[in-house]
């Protein structure tokens, strides 16, 4: 018996809370790559980029707080900061869409152009981003580290195997899950959010009835600025904050929105889980795993690897193939891109 | 008085070989990975350049100077093309650098050889460049990772290890230096339970510790950088309890490790290139008093220029074939000892006729196919310092 339960906080330690918290992160970054298809059907590659913006002003005011002395400790300061990094990311998207995107959606541009405008913003606030904060790493977690260390579980539960829960961790599923739940209230049950879901499955419908569009792309954008720099500070704060691995992030996210099908907010949220867990289990070895469960002679001597670490990136591309190939809507049938 | 002109003229054109300079190019990566290492390894080379010039120059009183150049650390036509200037256009009479192996090779192949210009580089420990074709013309005053992977697998088997786990990075480096520590330390009898790759720049380490903690060992070797993927392994393996201790190999041996993981770092080991000798300790004493900081590789810059200017004077010539000839000479035994500050002596010797042998910042002893033998200082990370066990 104490050999499958340290199976299975083998696996726990070392796949499924790292395949949790990443998925979280990869979940809302998609839900907001997904919105900005479903109302201004674009593939907004800029995505990663508005996470690394709305990230560092979250650092710049976790920084401002400290220095005032402020802490809500056991909780990081970054928490208290990140309302303001998400007002700055809203007053970023804002003037990006007054100067950029609207001239484009009033002259009924072809998708092509916004897609390739959106990649014109990347490079922009990228740019911004490197020289304001400049493209060191930066490490603003405080606080308490583990809610859990390895070593206490040992004791605690007298197993060979540890279970590691940071801090970070536990943030980033809780922030995740209510989140989440905020979006789909908003979009089923108030007007605004409503009027949002006509305008996306029939934007001339929509019209005749009287949603204004000007006020559906205002708040989409909103929303998008919300939940990026959300998702950007979980993840900065659980690796750390550094601009390049955020334009490296885009990747893992559009894989999560296609697998899970674009427009469709619940398949963000599972695509994100899909790539995340499926990155860690294929390049998992599994070889303590089977070890505690099969008798001692028959313990493996391979580590029962199925993929190297080094092509952990690949995973993504390769569930991307096969998503466009077999189901080119994704798992819960969103548009086609 | 056109007459005049003329003997004036020719007799300006005569003169000028006697006011001719040698010209040294230092190719190093001033930009990319390594470029927190350059400026001092650049300084370093000058001051020997500086020190000679002082002493009235070399080969019959020539001036010696020096341009810099970016031979970058990763892009290898960059390095090429900034070499190229160097001898093409600069017409410098050899070159120090590169920095990074990678670098170093494509100066060597893409310039050095095909020109035949003698190339001396102060810190490219890859395997490779020991057994590469050079036509002789390049030497290294940092001692090849073969050698370093051997010192490691000693300090292993010396600490009671008998099976560990390695990680790299992605480069000549790390592959080079995981291949020598991994075959010294199997043919000693000890078992490398898995040796995985890592990429640089990387915000999540999780998989690749995963895969690491899964094979098991009683420490984990990080051949990586200690600013780079090889703190996130680090970091990483603490978070989820994988290892407790580790091996640092001379890449990720620095004050910003042991400040940015903590108290969780003690007790971990490692090696870097050192000496015990009191040419390390004079050189220290020099560039404070050229005004700048020493660093990782400065020591060995200071000796690749030095060596280069002494074996220009030795081979009284500054074609590359023929310092190539008396580079051994000047380093090892037999002569008088030369220690840094001390160029001056070391080139009265030679004009004289006199053998010497070229001590250094680094205790310089040139082998196999021209380059150092190194010497190691082994180090234990203790309460939060880097302290020094033994040199080797």
């Amino acid at each position: 018996m104490a050999d499958v339960l340290n199976a299975l906080v083998l696996l726990a330690n070392f796949l499924i809370v790292p395949g949790l918290t990443y998925g979280s992160q990869l979940a809302l970054g998609a839900l907001g790559v997904t919105l900005i298809y479903s109302v201004l059907r674009f593939s907004n590659f800029g995505h990663g980029e508005i996470m690394s913006f709305g990230t560092m002003f979250t650092i710049f005011f976790t920084w401002l707080f400290q220095g005032w002395g402020l802490s809500i400790k056991p909780l990081p300061t970054a928490l208290l900061a990140l309302p303001f990094g998400i007002l700055a990311t809203m007053a970023l998207v804002m003037i990006m869409d007054k100067t950029v995107y609207r001239y484009h959606r009033e002259n009924k541009s072809s998708n092509v152009i916004f897609l390739i405008v959106s990649i014109g913003t990347m490079f922009v606030i990228g740019g911004i981003v490197r020289f304001a904060i400049g493209p060191a790493d930066q490490i603003f977690f405080d606080g308490t580290r583990f809610i859990m260390k390895a070593r206490e579980f040992k004791q605690m539960t007298g197993l060979s195997e540890g279970l590691a829960i940071k801090t970070t961790q536990g943030i980033t599923i809780v922030t995740a899950v209510i989140v989440v739940a905020f979006i789909w209230w908003f979009l089923n049950k108030t007007r605004t959010g409503k009027s949002m879901r006509a305008y996306s499955d029939n934007e001339n419908l929509a019209l005749l009835s009287g949603i204004d569009p000007a006020r559906v792309v205002m708040v989409a954008w909103l929303l998008v600025a919300a939940l990026a720099a959300i998702a950007g500070t979980l993840y900065g704060l659980d690796k750390s904050f550094k601009p390049f691995t955020y334009m490296q992030l885009l990747l893992p996210i559009f894989a999560a929105a296609i697998v899970g099908g674009v427009g469709n907010p619940l398949g963000a949220i599972a695509g994100g889980y899909v790539v995340a867990l499926s990155e860690i289990a294929v390049t998992f070895a599994y070889k303590r795993v089977v070890g505690y469960l099969v008798a001692e002679e028959h313990a493996p001597e391979t580590l029962l690897q199925l993929l190297s670490t080094d092509y952990k990136i690949a995973v993504s591309f390769i569930i991307l193939v096969i998503v466009l190939v077999i189901k080119p809507t994704g798992l819960f049938s969103g548009k086609t891109l | 008085m056109k007459k005049t002109l003329l003997a004036l003229a020719a007799a300006a054109a005569i003169s000028a070989p006697a006011m001719a300079e040698v010209k040294l190019g230092i190719a190093l990566g001033f930009t990319g990975p390594a470029e927190s290492l350059a400026e001092a390894m650049a300084r370093g080379a000058e001051l020997a350049i500086k020190e000679a010039n002082e002493a009235g120059g070399i080969l019959g009183g020539q001036e010696i100077t020096s341009t810099r150049a970016d031979s970058t650390c990763v892009d290898a036509s960059a390095a090429a093309a900034a070499a190229d200037r160097l001898v093409n256009s600069d017409k410098v009479d050899a070159i120090v650098g590169g920095l990074c192996s990678g670098a170093t090779i494509s100066i060597l192949q893409n310039v050095a050889m095909p020109t035949g210009t003698l190339q001396f580089s102060p810190s490219a420990t890859s395997p490779a460049l020991s057994t590469l074709e050079d036509n002789d013309l390049f030497f290294r005053a940092s001692p090849s990772d073969a050698r370093q992977g051997q010192v490691i697998s000693e300090v292993l088997q010396e600490q009671g290890f008998n099976s560990i786990a390695m990680t790299y990075t992605n480069n000549d480096y790390g592959k080079g230096l995981a291949d020598a520590i991994q075959s010294n330390f199997e043919a000693a009898g000890g078992k490398v339970t898995i040796v995985a790759a890592h990429e640089d720049g990387k915000g999540d380490y999780g998989a690749e510790v995963a895969a690491l903690a899964q094979a098991g060992g009683d420490i984990l070797v990080v051949v990586g950088y200690l600013d780079q993927g090889g703190k996130g392994i680090i970091q990483s393996s603490l978070d989820a309890g994988a290892y407790d201790q580790f091996f640092l190999p001379d890449a990720m041996i620095g004050d910003s490790l042991t400040a940015a993981i903590g108290a969780d770092l003690n007790g971990s080991i490692g090696t870097v290139p050192g000496t015990d000798s009191n040419g390390a300790t004079i050189y220290n004493e020099l560039t404070k008093m050229d005004g700048f900081e020493n660093g990782p590789y400065s020591p060995e810059s200071y000796d690749a220029a030095a060596m280069v200017l002494l074996a220009m004077e030795a081979a009284k010539s500054t074609n590359g074939a023929d310092i190539s000839k008396v580079m051994f000479d000047v380093a090892n035994a037999p002569g008088e000892e030369i220690l840094p500050g001390e160029l001056a002596r070391g080139l009265e010797i030679l004009r004289n006729g006199g053998d010497i042998n070229y001590v250094g910042a680094t205790a310089l002893e040139l082998i196999g196919a021209g380059e150092s033998a190194g010497s190691y200082r082994e180090v234990l990370v203790k309460d939060q310092q880097n302290t020094t066990v033994r040199y080797r």
